[in-house]
């Protein structure tokens, strides 16, 4: 039922579990390291270091080695502002959707019966399992030139727009999920019976419980939207101050052999990426903490 | 319920004791499924049938043909063996950290468990980026001392395993990491206290109890693993027969002229979505398994 390949972020080792393994959960106990733990600790500290740690630095790094008039000049230059604006815009407007979208999907999935329902919760993490190349591919055929449906956005700003939908997909419906599942029916069925109607119900009932899991998820696939690329290779053209996104614009620094201005705008999107994960730790500790 | 006589009858059926039947009859109900499907339909599983069907579009014979050409074959390879040594080294350092991070405690713990999951939500060209600028030989932080000892990373597949590992490091962490908490030490201790080894206690006892923990995350970062792009793309060069993986193939025979480009764009976008799919169905049909006691 639960089963996804995009387990909630929200689970983290100190936290306090998930809701659904609350009955068979062990208080957890840790102790200081041994000298074979230190060992480990720091053969894996250093390889994280080399793959993870130093290599972001050397962004931030490179981002601030021509000052930061240099670094202001490359992130409002007109073809990167515009960039940037139309990658947030579009990452905002698809995240919109996915709030309204993943909580309808999720509620459908948790709470309605029907035949089929099955192959719904395997379509739903296929954008995530899905290379990103074949995902631009995937929506190239019904969105594309070449469409049955007789339209043809490829090239478009709506390609972007379908790029970002289509990849981030899974976020919001997966992180709401588990909670809805959590909820019981019986506290609805009591402020029903109480008369209040279903708009009520939702708004001061279920709206409340699921709020925090629809943070998350937007979070989530607002982070997955601004850092796309792979879709949008195909789909959207990548045409300057039109439909091309902060990654391709770095990209294109990278070929032009202008590092520092692509670690500029790599340090937006880094930026944007940490904070998410902040958010998300957040959020998942109050959580913890209410439970 | 006597407060509710009270008031005027609501506009549901009469029968309160069963509101969960009669919604499942509401109008509100179907709309809300209709709407779901279709936008599924139209978002995923249209989109996703017409690619199999433009594969298959000229017949099987092109299709065949394609999986024989030597940039395609090299390609796969190339794509499975990197992948491989990612998912290994990711799987090695996944069960490690795991361990440290539920059984230990040690300064920077917090913010490590949550730099675990910055590559979840990084961008693939961030990465791309990150690594060049250390280990590109050129201009690398490192990269030319290294290259000076005659290891190249960047354009070459070390490089492309880093990159890769780096986008699926999470995946396994946050597979093993709530099974590692909630089976606690209590077993561990046990055998630890009758004479066994760590290695053993960790072979015979913690190993059988995250097997498919383990086995999940292995096979999403398998699944991750052969279909990174963008990451890849930068450190990698993309040069046919050397550094070009499935992804990359694709992309290049897409965007070239003719029929039979196209059709071996497809087919390997075929292949690498079965794959995917498949890893899907493999981890969706083991997992609920490990959810019940």
């Amino acid at each position: 039922m639960t089963a996804s390949a995009v387990a909630p972020l929200v689970e983290r080792p100190d936290a306090a579990p998930s809701p659904n393994r609350r009955g068979r959960w062990r208080r957890r106990r840790t102790t200081a390291l041994t000298p074979v733990a230190g060992l480990g600790l720091g053969i894996t500290m250093l390889w994280f270091s080399l793959l993870v740690l130093i290599p972001l630095i050397a962004i931030l790094v490179q981002a601030s080695s021509g000052g930061w008039q240099a670094y202001w000049d490359a992130l409002t230059s007109p073809q990167t502002a515009a960039a940037l604006r139309l990658t947030v815009s579009q990452a905002l407007l698809v995240t919109l959707v996915n709030i309204v979208m993943g909580t309808a999907i999720a509620w459908v999935l948790v709470r309605d019966r029907f035949w089929g329902k099955q192959f719904l919760e395997v379509v739903i993490d296929i954008p995530f399992a899905l290379p990103t190349i074949v995902a631009g591919l995937v929506l190239l055929s019904l969105y594309g030139p070449s469409s049955p449906l007789g339209v043809d956005w490829a090239n478009t700003r709506v390609a972007v727009f379908l790029a970002f939908l289509f990849v981030t997909l899974p976020f919001v419906v997966r992180t709401v999920q588990p909670v809805l599942l959590e909820l019981e029916p019986e506290v609805e069925e009591a402020a029903a019976s109480l008369g209040a109607s279903r708009y009520v119900t939702f708004r001061s009932i279920i709206l409340p419980a699921l709020a925090p899991a629809i943070t998350s998820g937007a979070a989530l696939s607002f982070a997955r939207g601004i850092s796309e690329y792979g879709s949008l290779v195909l789909l959207s053209g990548n045409l300057p101050y039109s439909t091309e996104v902060a990654s391709v614009r770095i990209l294109s620094y990278v070929e032009g052999d202008k590092l520092t201005e692509a670690a500029a705008v790599a340090s937006i999107l880094l930026v944007v990426a940490v904070l998410v994960i902040v958010v998300l730790d957040i959020i998942s500790r109050r959580v913890a903490r209410h439970v | 319920m006597s407060d509710t006589l009270a008031r005027p009858a609501p506009q549901t059926t009469p029968s309160r004791g069963k509101v969960v039947t009669v919604r499942s009859r509401s109008p509100f109900r179907w709309v809300l499924r209709v709407v779901v499907i279709a936008y599924l339909f139209l978002l995923v599983i249209w989109p996703v049938a017409l690619v199999a069907k433009a594969t298959f579009s000229q017949g099987l014979a092109p299709v065949l043909d394609a999986l024989q050409q030597p940039e395609v074959v090299f390609a796969f390879k190339l794509t499975l063996s990197v992948a491989f040594w990612a998912v290994l080294i990711n799987t090695a350092f996944g069960i490690v950290i795991s361990l440290l991070l539920v059984r230990y405690t040690f300064p920077g713990r917090r913010a490590l468990s949550a730099m675990i999951d910055v590559p979840l939500s990084v961008s693939p060209i961030v990465v791309g980026l990150a690594l060049l600028l250390v280990y590109s030989g050129r201009t690398g932080w490192m990269g030319r001392a290294l290259e000076s000892a005659g290891l190249q990373i960047i354009y070459a597949p070390p490089g492309m395993i880093m990159a890769t590992a780096f986008v699926s490091l999470p995946l396994v962490i946050r597979e093993l990491v709530p099974v590692l908490t909630e089976i606690g030490t209590e077993q561990e201790q046990a055998a630890r206290s009758l004479g066994a080894s760590p290695l053993q206690s960790f072979l015979r006892i913690t190993l059988p109890a995250i097997k498919w923990a383990l086995l999940y995350g292995v096979v999403l970062s398998l699944a991750r693993s052969l279909g990174e792009f963008g990451a890849v793309k930068i450190v990698s060069g993309g040069v046919a027969m050397r550094t070009q993986t499935a992804t990359l193939l694709v992309e290049e025979r897409y965007q070239q002229f003719g029929v039979e480009n196209t059709i071996t764009a497809y087919t390997a976008s075929f292949i690498l979505a079965l794959i995917a799919v498949l890893a899907l169905v493999v981890v969706t049909s083991l997992r609920p398994k490990e959810n019940q006691p």
